[in-house]
């Protein structure tokens, strides 16, 4: 079906599209007119903000690849502005930075009172005045907006691969954990008058779990902050190493992970956009060691103060280097860029070049891991999907097309390379045999053939 | 006439000349690089790098930019001093062992390899001088389609193979209106058993292209411009159309050494050294072809993994000992529009005694498994996986071990390449391989990557066993 509207014509899908995208700005446009405190009854204007941009949003997904045969969907994707690092993208990076700065920095600009909030935060007073009879903070505000960033995009993410399972299965996974462990868990907490607490964060990516004030939190208050200290500190000396060794640090990267699960999410758009030099390569490797270095001397520090009461170590206030690895790292780092250059440098920067906790598994993953990703005979064609689209600039074609296993500290799991192969050469997979010969396989060493 | 001068650097340090920098040709200077130390250079006309031909199509469908479908970083060639010339090869003095190149540039050589691979097959046609008609082959092709690419208003595709398909595939991207003229009576006929050829007819047909069976081109018709407007099929139907793409297969492109005494059929004959008649004169890839090809496997077998394997091959021949080029096991894989396609073996259109196979297609259409063995002894010669995707060192190993199909299919699972979760076909193939043969075996294994490994350790241990017996 076509109609003509003023001589371009538009087919059917394209038309509903664009009255979807229609009701997606409906619901923006509330929401920015809540944020004016232009119109009254707020709860109801919440509502109906979120209920029109997400309805909108999904429909406009769905009508997009409704009637297409499942399958990889990357066509023109270096065609279209705002994945090619065309204007859009940049004007997306523009946006998302300083909305990341304002936030950090500025959120009085956000209309965040202690004493009475106004403008964009008290837009969501009703809605943490319902889950937790409190007013809205900014950080409230960032983790609504995270959270239906993540189910909105984990939403289309699954529409696009629903040909995977494993696709469908992390996606839904990581929406999970971030919907129940990063935002209703930590606001029931607190609607408990108990501890800000999200137990899937773990340190290092939490530098803070260590730092005075959080442990005297959680060692006031009773049990259940006994349990989240004791949690937190199991989970970083036996469940992880664990779940690493028998998985990879995909369990945590691509499944659990709030930052992994947004890069998977909304940044699925620009995961071609990593840099796949050995330069990236080798710097990737001096800041992530670095900051994991700089984290772990940090932590010894605040816990040196709390233990003894003294506030420098070797001349160096602990405080000091606690707040600026908050400012550099924990704040510029991993949310103005990690986030804020997703449109211009991909969506795993913070993952690739800056998460400790990334570092830790990675190192892990590399030397002690059942985890790697296996190359299927000879098949590889050397046409460069796998590499293209792999978010952590990993050249996965050149382990590909020499017959090679790939065992990096980098690669989070997330599968897309096996997924866009047109010659079905890649799988992840886990195997305790061969643990310390995972790159040369065995069975490869003296294959039934030369081709490879 | 000046000749660039042969360096004596090192005591017989040879001047290696590589015709063709496509994977062939690159493959073998890669590895004649890592084996030896001589003066290589490689020339192509086409393009400055190498290339992933088989990955034009996603450059024109923008899943790619140009610099991703180079296999190498381009200072790769620099780093392990191979010399790349971007021109043209005039002539070949196979007498003086001189390459002439563009503007008479001579280059000697001490040893030529040509790597020059196909070209489009082309035929003669009503209108077939018009603007608007052009295969899709080389880097220009790509070029040309993406500059007429917006005045494109439909598209009429000849030819039912996978350049064919390849075609559709680019023009559905960017939604141009697709037909596809095809001789045979399904997609690809002469290649895929029925099953499986109409399985892929019907997948084409849900991506909204126009599929014409047992359709040939009749003419091409033009407008005042010289342009195609319409074409004329042999059923007499007219379809209009402002382009013409022609996919009906590939040559070997031997131009440059037609009329010389370089001996050629269809291809350059080549014995199983890769050897042409000439001494130090080689040819590999596409436009080789074997004097003495294997039974039932063709002289010329146009894959990139043919490609590949003469290249390695013919490096460990130059710079080691004589080493022979084996058609070891064939197997191809493609993707067609959305259905993968993978072939183990012997897997032929037609299935004939004493060939047998045991088949199963998924109630979705769109993922099949088919198994050829022999009708006596039962013995396993080949995979054919459409939709799904298989392990292709097991494959191999179950057919050179010639493992029996019922062993075969209680261990289907140690084949399975698909991401995790996938679901498998295991259950409704055993049970069809029980209901066909009267039988009651069951499943052996949940075909972890372990038990894989643990299936080659096993294999290997047979083998040396054996060995030691002998």
């Amino acid at each position: 079906m076509n109609l003509s509207i003023i001589k371009i014509t538009f087919t059917f899908r394209e038309l509903i599209q664009i009255a979807a995208s229609g009701v997606m700005i409906f619901g923006i446009g509330l929401m920015i007119l809540g944020g004016f405190q232009i119109l009254e009854n707020k709860l109801l204007l919440i509502q109906n903000a979120f209920a029109y941009s997400s309805v909108g949003f999904i429909i406009y997904w769905l009508s997009s690849y409704w009637g297409k045969p499942a399958g990889i969907k990357n066509d023109g994707v270096w065609f279209k502005a705002v994945s090619s690092r065309k204007w859009i993208a940049w004007l997306l990076a523009i946006v998302l930075t300083s909305f990341y700065c304002i936030l950090y920095w500025f959120p009085e600009y956000l209309g965040y009172n202690e004493k009475g909030n106004t403008g964009f935060v008290a837009f969501f007073d009703p809605l943490s005045y319902y889950l937790k009879n409190k007013a809205a903070s900014q950080w409230f505000v960032y983790g609504v907006l995270y959270t239906w960033a993540i189910l909105l995009f984990g939403i289309k993410f699954i529409i696009k691969y629903r040909h995977s399972r494993y696709q469908i299965l992390r996606t839904l996974s990581v929406m999970f954990f971030q919907t129940a462990f990063a935002f209703i868990i930590p606001e029931f907490l607190q609607r408990m008058n108990l501890p800000y607490h999200d137990y899937k964060n773990i340190w290092p990516l939490n530098y803070y779990f260590f730092d005075g004030w959080h442990l005297d939190e959680m060692l006031m208050n009773g049990k259940i902050g006994y349990w989240m200290l004791m949690s937190g500190i199991l989970m970083i000396l036996i469940g992880s190493p664990i779940l690493t060794f028998l998985f990879g640090k995909r369990w945590y990267c691509s499944w659990i992970c709030g930052c992994g699960g947004l890069a998977e999410t909304a940044g699925d758009a620009f995961r071609q956009l990593s840099d796949k030099s050995v330069k990236a390569w080798k710097l990737e490797r001096i800041i992530i060691y670095s900051i994991l270095l700089f984290v772990i001397a940090m932590t010894g520090g605040v816990i040196y103060t709390y233990i003894t009461g003294e506030l420098y170590l070797l001349g160096i206030s602990t405080d000091k280097i606690r707040s600026i690895y908050g400012f550099a790292i924990g704040a510029t780092f991993s949310g103005v860029i990690g986030v804020g250059f997703y449109p211009l440098l991909g969506s795993r920067v913070w993952c690739r070049f800056g998460c400790p906790m990334a570092a830790i598994l990675g190192i892990q993953q590399r030397f002690f891991s059942r985890f790697r990703i296996t190359t299927n005979g000879g098949q590889c064609i050397s046409c460069g999907n796998c590499s293209s689209y792999c978010e952590m600039g990993i050249d996965v074609r050149s382990y590909a097309q020499n017959g090679k296993n790939i065992v990096r500290a980098s690669c989070v799991g997330c599968g897309i390379c096996a997924a866009v192969c047109p010659r079905g050469v890649l799988k992840l997979e886990n195997g305790t045999i061969d643990l310390f010969n995972r790159v040369e396989n065995p069975y490869l060493k003296n294959p039934p053939t030369t081709n490879s | 006439m000046e000749l660039t001068q042969r360096k004596i650097g090192k005591k017989g340090m040879e001047q290696i000349v590589i015709v063709g920098n496509g994977v062939a040709g690159i493959t073998a200077a890669r590895w004649l690089r890592k084996l030896g130390d001589a003066k290589i250079y490689v020339i192509s006309s086409e393009s400055a790098y190498f290339f992933s031909r088989t990955a034009l199509m996603y450059v024109y469908m923008g899943h790619m930019l140009w610099k991703d479908i180079e296999p190498y970083p381009r200072d790769f060639y620099s780093k392990n001093r191979i010399d790349l010339l971007h021109t043209k090869v005039q002539s070949i003095d196979f007498q003086s062992k001189i390459v002439l190149t563009e503007g008479n540039k001579p280059l000697a050589y001490d040893r030529l390899i040509l790597a020059t691979g196909s070209k489009s097959k082309s035929f003669d046609f009503p209108g077939n001088h018009l603007k608007g008609i052009s295969s899709f082959y080389y880097k220009q092709d790509l070029e040309h389609l993406n500059q007429i690419s917006d005045s494109i208003k439909h598209a009429v595709i000849v030819g039912g193979g996978l350049i064919g398909i390849e075609l559709a595939e680019m023009f559905c991207s960017r939604n141009i209106p697709v037909t596809m003229l095809v001789r045979e009576t399904d997609y690809w006929a002469h290649v895929l058993p029925e099953d499986e050829a109409r399985m892929i007819s019907r997948h084409i047909q849900d991506h909204k292209i126009d599929l014409q069976l047992e359709t040939r081109l009749q003419a091409v018709m033009g407008d005042e411009t010289g342009r195609v407007n319409k074409i004329i099929t042999d059923k007499g139907a007219e379809i209009n159309c402002n382009f013409v793409a022609l996919a009906i297969g590939v040559v070997p492109n031997i131009d440059i050494v037609q009329n010389t005494h370089l001996e050629c059929d269809h291809g350059i004959l080549v014995n199983e050294y890769l050897e042409t008649n000439i001494e130090h004169v080689y040819a590999i890839g596409d436009c080789a072809q074997l004097r003495d090809p294997i039974l039932g496997r063709k002289a010329t077998e146009t894959a990139w993994y043919i490609a590949k394997a003469m290249g390695k091959t013919l490096a460990h021949h130059i710079c080691q000992q004589p080493t022979a080029y084996q058609q070891v096991l064939w197997y191809n894989s493609a993707k067609l529009l959305d259905i993968e396609y993978q072939v183990y073996g012997q897997v032929p259109a037609q299935i004939k005694y004493p060939l047998n196979s045991l088949h199963l297609e998924l109630p979705n259409g769109r993922q099949s498994i088919r198994i050829t063995y022999d009708h006596d002894t039962k013995v396993v010669k080949g995979f054919l996986l459409m939709g799904f995707r298989f392990r292709q060192d097991v494959c191999e190993r179950w057919i050179l071990n010639k493992t029996v199909l019922e062993n075969v299919v209680s261990y289907i699972r140690l084949a399975f390449f698909e991401p995790e979760f996938y679901k498998g076909f295991a259950r409704r193939y055993m049970k069809k391989f029980n209901i066909e043969f009267g039988k009651s075996a069951y499943l052996k294994t949940r075909g972890s990557f372990d038990s894989v490994l643990k299936f080659f350790k096993r294999s290997k241990k047979k083998e040396s066993d054996e060995s030691e017996h002998n």
